[in-house]
């Protein structure tokens, strides 16, 4: 009775003609929100740096749902799943917001029109339009390097969402407000697992130091700022991620420590890479899958 | 109005339904997601919608309204009747808004929720996730249910 509702509801919400069969949801995520730029902001800006954090939320989501029927216990694969959701829900507010400002890349010539905007940036975008960290994109590993990456990238964007909260956009401000409860159960998750796995049986111990090591070296580029986040930092609209240096590392040098782990030596800055395009095949591959079926049915409905 | 996936409680109990009022003849209706992604948004639009239009009302606008970021604080006493009788244990006071960093929690979760079931306290978190996005999953010490607590935020 109630889902015949649901879908008669549904289906005359969009006309009865179906809903395109890849989106995540059935209407624009920030339908009725105020999306006017404030003063002194500029739009291709603001819109450039939704794409930075609404990528690393969308790539990070799919390389944690391709644990999905592969984790060793059933409520770690919903762990996974949900966590996997919640980005999922970030990244589709993040990336309406920079459709919102017209920022799509060249997705809209690829996605036919009655694509919402954030599922052109998430489906019909190539990988150098894509400015993910490499961090995010990076084959996950096995589950101990799984969960290492995922204490890394989850201190990282809660550091960034905190300061976040007081953004000059409030669109931003306010994603960021509702976001910082979610990451704070992400960030504990993985640092309770890397604890228990760092300090558990010498088996788990050397695959978690084995993904502690594999994982540091995608550090190089995260707190490195793009032209476009400098002028959004002095806009008083982005964070610096410079500014989140010493709360990261002191966090993820809690948890190592804690969990008897060696902390590499932190690897020297770099200039920003996958921010600015600069991707490895790791995130093609991931693209493709991701991607693969919409763009070979692109007007498919159900 | 109820939630598609706790249809045991409406939208108002929940706190999602922040505000109806008419405008220029014009029913305005303002809701605000759970957790970021939540599926379960589209569906309670259309729902709206539809059950406004049956109400007589011919014109609707259905309005996402993000900040002040959703509390499970802003779940009524009747909601959290309702969640308790359906088998699903009510949160606690949602943790501290705080302006500054947010605090590592290492050591084993300090949430309690009493079991729906027999009413014990004495319960143990199984998982911090569960079926859906807000809840986690428990189990009782004293009768051995396991069970959904809706997780404070």
């Amino acid at each position: 009775m109630h889902e015949e509702t649901v879908y008669d509801a549904l289906d005359s919400a969009h006309g009865g003609e179906g809903q395109w069969a890849f989106g995540t949801g059935f209407d624009e995520p920030l339908a009725g929100v105020d999306t006017t730029v404030p003063d002194g902001i500029d739009p291709a800006d603001l819109g450039e740096y939704c794409l930075m954090l609404g990528d690393d939320a969308l790539v990070l989501a799919q390389r944690l749902t391709e644990w999905m029927t592969a984790a060793r216990e059933l409520e770690e694969e919903v762990a996974f799943g949900n966590t996997a959701l919640d980005l999922l829900g970030q990244a589709r507010l993040l990336l309406a917001r920079a459709g919102s400002v017209g920022v799509l890349g060249r997705s809209r010539e690829r996605a036919t029109p009655s694509i919402p905007d954030e599922d052109a940036l998430a489906y019909f975008r190539d990988p150098d339009e894509f400015r993910c960290t490499a961090l995010v994109a990076a084959p996950g590993g096995d589950f101990g390097q799984t969960m290492v990456r995922l204490l890394a990238a989850s201190t990282l964007r809660l550091a960034v969402f905190t300061r976040l909260r007081d953004s000059r956009d409030p669109v931003l401000a306010a994603i960021a407000a509702k976001g910082v409860h979610e990451l704070t159960y992400h960030r504990d998750h993985a640092a309770r697992w890397v604890l228990r796995l760092g300090d558990g049986t010498p088996e788990s111990h050397r695959r978690a130091q084995a993904g502690v090591d594999a994982v540091w070296p995608l550090l190089a580029d995260v707190f490195s700022a793009t032209d476009v986040e400098r002028r959004l930092v002095a806009a008083g609209v982005a964070v610096d991620p410079a500014a989140t240096r010493s709360e990261v590392t002191a966090v993820l040098t809690q948890v190592l420590g804690q969990a008897t782990l060696r902390v590499p030596e932190w690897p020297a800055d770099v200039p920003p890479r996958g921010r600015v395009g600069e991707h490895s095949p790791d995130l093609t591959a991931l693209l493709a899958t991701l991607q693969g079926l919409a763009r070979q049915h692109p007007a498919a409905t159900w | 109005m109820t939630d598609p996936e706790l249809p045991l409680v409406t939208l108002a109990d929940l706190g999602v339904l922040r505000d109806v009022r008419v405008e220029d003849g014009v029913v305005v209706v303002e809701i605000t997601p759970t957790w970021s992604g939540c599926p379960a948004m589209g569906v309670m639009r259309a729902d709206l919608v539809h059950a406004l239009h049956r109400a007589g009302y011919a014109e609707v606008d259905v309005r996402t309204v993000l900040s002040p970021a959703w509390s499970t604080d802003w779940i009524t006493g009747e909601g959290r009747r309702r969640l308790a009788a359906g088998g699903i244990a009510p949160p606690g006071p949602a943790p501290a808004r705080s302006t500054g960093p947010v605090p590592l929690t290492l050591g084993p979760s300090r949430r309690t929720a009493e079991c729906p079931v027999c009413g014990s306290a004495d319960t143990v978190e199984t998982s911090a996730f569960s079926g859906t996005a807000c809840k986690a999953l428990r189990r009782c010490r004293s009768c051995a249910e396991p069970f959904e607590h809706l997780k404070e935020r």
